[in-house]
């Protein structure tokens, strides 16, 4: 057992890119690439601070698209929003795996084509349940506002969607885990951070910051979805299936 | 907007719809155009569930529950004591735009009771969906419920805004229908189903010339039956069923357990179950028919005219066909991956490409996902251990059912729900 060398990146896509470039530069006989928020120190591994670089990012992107194609490329992207812990260690190796010529796109047969679908999978699935799980309320300043707290970085994913549909309308959706959020100003949609005041839940505040409408719609919705029940037909394990708990805080037909 | 007024109003008038089961907004190919709002281009999503663990997609309502008809399975009738309400068209279409830029919906699902008559009452449902479309652009997923006995002219224009039109049979059988609601006729029903049918025809064909035809019903029709109102057996049911996706070209057929709401003799009495097990047999058995390549006489017969509940149509089949097995997963076609029990046909897909780079194995189809509780005695594979012993049919029921957790396993599961957002249904 050799000593390991640990790529430490900014936790980045790009950073992320610029390690694979210094793996493929460096050649080093065994590394980790290591996201620095997940770094534990320890006295076997010899640790290296990769800094992000632009250019050596699109190179290997390039790289990927070109010689593996567009379909990995993005498959590869999707996998790593999922940040799980093995994702740069399964994504390095599909990456080499494809640069050599191997299928990386479904061959199922191999475990890192798997790991690669599962990861996209479950990006996919929550990138879904961001699409139909947003709820937007109407700002005084005439911006539709929602907030999230996706299990994975879907917001990315999420952006084309939104903008294709609420094209005449402002919106900014916030992730409240990672602190960023997509804002569509009727022309692009842009990253942004804000401080976002405490008290915006509050059901106290809320005409402060929403339109008088606003909680009349929340309210209607709130009783179209009581009214649409079957009782008879009664089954929660199935209605929890569907609509987890953990995403009732931001559901406005799941508030009391 | 007196919006205690209009709850009142929501209340009623969408307790009155939720008996029609279909909430899908897939299908539409309509995009946001003018950067107007929405967009229906996509899968159609699932917004939230109800507490029974339907889809909601839609705001699904009736414009009104006033009815001239009385038909017993229906708690709309004329006869039935419930308090009664109507929405003003532009209260529709305030609903429909709000809940829509809030994201609680993918658009609307409209229906009604009919006031007055049929052409009366359509012709409110056209000018709701003519409404959003020209004056608030709107682009979100519409579906009128079309009124038997409508006139063409207004299906064709129904069409021309409605993504997806329906006419529901609600009664599988004329025998049934005749018992059940006396003043409706088949004919009825079907006038409407096949203007639409012939206008998406006309439209297709047309298209092909002039680009610029206008776009009509690009979702398709669909249609819904009551299960379990009138002792029908399935093997009536998905005859039907299958020649109305035949004649109409229909998109969907849905399968409604029949929910007791009156005290009519004719029908099941209230507290009655809701034969919701039944519904996810009837639902398998369309997906086989739709996506299997299975034949309706393969399934249901003079000998079998009902589905077996305990077990899935698919294996129901492949027990009484064992002479078709063991199938060689490296060597058979699609058709026939797609008849082992256990195997959907996501895995087919799988199987058909990961089998290009490599002899597969159990591991290798376990990875796939296969179930193999009920796969393992229908195939053979590259590992050289498998079932070779010769089991009789019911041996391998008990066996198979010894083994998996639970007959309602199945309807639970959500491998398809994917592709169509509200029935649960899984074949494999
Ligand atoms: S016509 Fe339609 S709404 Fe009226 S009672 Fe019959 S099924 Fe119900």
């Amino acid at each position: 057992m050799g000593m390991i060398d640990q790529y430490i990146y900014d936790g980045s896509f790009e950073g992320f890119l610029t390690a694979v470039f210094e793996v493929y530069d460096r050649k080093p006989t065994r590394v980790k690439i290591v996201s620095e928020r997940l770094v534990t120190e320890n006295f076997f591994d010899e640790e290296h601070t990769i800094y992000t670089d632009q250019a050596k990012s699109d190179r290997v992107w390039k790289g990927i698209e070109d010689k593996i194609g567009k379909k990995a490329g993005n498959l590869i992207y999707k996998a790593f929003l999922s940040e799980q812990s093995d994702r740069e260690q399964v994504l390095l190796r599909i990456i080499k795996k494809g640069f050599k010529g191997e299928n990386v796109t479904d061959n199922f047969a191999d475990i890192d084509v798997l790991r690669l679908t599962n990861l996209v999978k479950i990006v996919g699935r929550e990138k879904h349940r961001m699409d139909a799980f947003i709820r937007f309320r109407l700002t005084k300043d005439n911006v539709y506002f929602a907030e999230v707290e996706p299990d994975f970085d879907t917001l990315p994913l999420n952006a084309i969607h939104f903008k294709n549909r609420y094209a005449d309308q402002k919106w900014l959706i916030y992730d409240r885990c990672r602190n960023y959020g997509i804002f569509y100003d009727l022309k692009t949609v842009n990253y942004v951070q804000l401080e976002i005041s405490n008290d915006i839940n509050s059901s106290l505040a809320a005409p402060f910051y929403f339109t008088h409408d606003e909680m009349h719609y929340q309210d209607l919705w709130k009783n179209y979805f009581k009214s649409t029940n079957i009782p008879s037909r009664k089954n929660m394990r199935l209605h929890l299936q569907h609509v987890p708990k953990r995403y009732w805080k931001y559901l406005s037909e799941k508030q009391p | 907007m007196n919006f205690e007024r209009i709850k009142e109003k929501l209340n009623i008038l969408a307790d009155a719809a939720k008996y029609d089961v279909s909430c899908s907004s897939s299908g539409s190919k309509r995009a946001n155009k003018n950067k107007g709002l929405g967009d229906s281009s996509g899968m159609g999503i699932c917004h939230t569930y109800t507490e029974d663990g339907r889809c909601v997609s839609l705001l699904k309502i009736l414009l009104t529950n006033h009815c001239i008809f009385d038909c017993a399975y229906c708690v709309t009738r004329k006869s039935n004591d419930v308090k009664r309400a109507a929405f003003k068209v532009q209260e529709v279409v305030d609903l429909t735009i709000n809940f829509y830029r809030r994201n609680y919906i993918e658009g609307l699902f409209l229906s009604s009771g009919i006031f007055k008559n049929a052409d009366y009452t359509m012709e409110r449902l056209v000018l709701v969906a003519k409404k959003l479309r020209l004056e608030e652009n709107f682009n979100g997923y519409i579906h009128l419920k079309s009124i038997p006995g409508a006139s063409d002219e207004l299906m064709r224009e129904a069409g021309l805004y409605a993504d997806r039109l329906s006419v529901n049979i609600e009664i599988p059988t004329e025998q049934g229908l005749k018992l059940l609601a006396p003043d409706k006729k088949r004919e009825d029903f079907i006038k409407p189903m096949l203007k639409v049918k012939n206008e998406i025809i006309q439209y297709k064909s047309e298209k092909k010339l002039i680009k610029s035809t206008p776009i009509y019903a690009p979702a398709g029709q669909s249609t819904q039956m009551i299960i379990g109102a009138t002792g029908e057996t399935d093997a009536q049911i998905m005859y039907t069923s299958a020649y109305f996706y035949k004649e109409f070209q229909m998109k969907r057929v849905y399968y409604s357990g029949y929910i007791p709401i009156s005290h009519d003799e004719r029908l099941p009495s209230i507290g009655t179950d809701v034969p919701m097990l039944r519904e996810n047999r009837l639902y398998q058995t369309d997906w086989l028919l739709r996506f299997y390549g299975f034949s309706i006489q393969e399934l249901l017969n003079k000998e079998h005219p009902n589905l077996e509940t305990d077990i899935d149509p698919k294996l129901s089949w492949a027990l009484r066909n064992l002479q078709h097995f063991p199938v060689d997963v490296n060597h058979a076609d699609r058709r026939l991956l797609a008849r082992i029990p256990g195997v959907g046909m996501r895995s087919v897909d799988k199987i058909i490409n990961a089998r290009r780079y490599r002899k597969l194995g159990w591991e290798h189809l376990k990875t796939i996902g296969i179930s193999m509780n009920r796969a393992q005695y229908f195939l053979v594979c590259a590992s050289s251990q498998f079932e070779t012993k010769d089991r009789t049919a019911a041996q391998l029921k008990s066996l198979i059912m010894g083994t998996s957790a639970s007959k309602w396993r199945g309807a639970y599961s959500s491998q398809l729900n994917l592709f169509e957002s509200n029935a649960n249904v899984t074949v494999s």
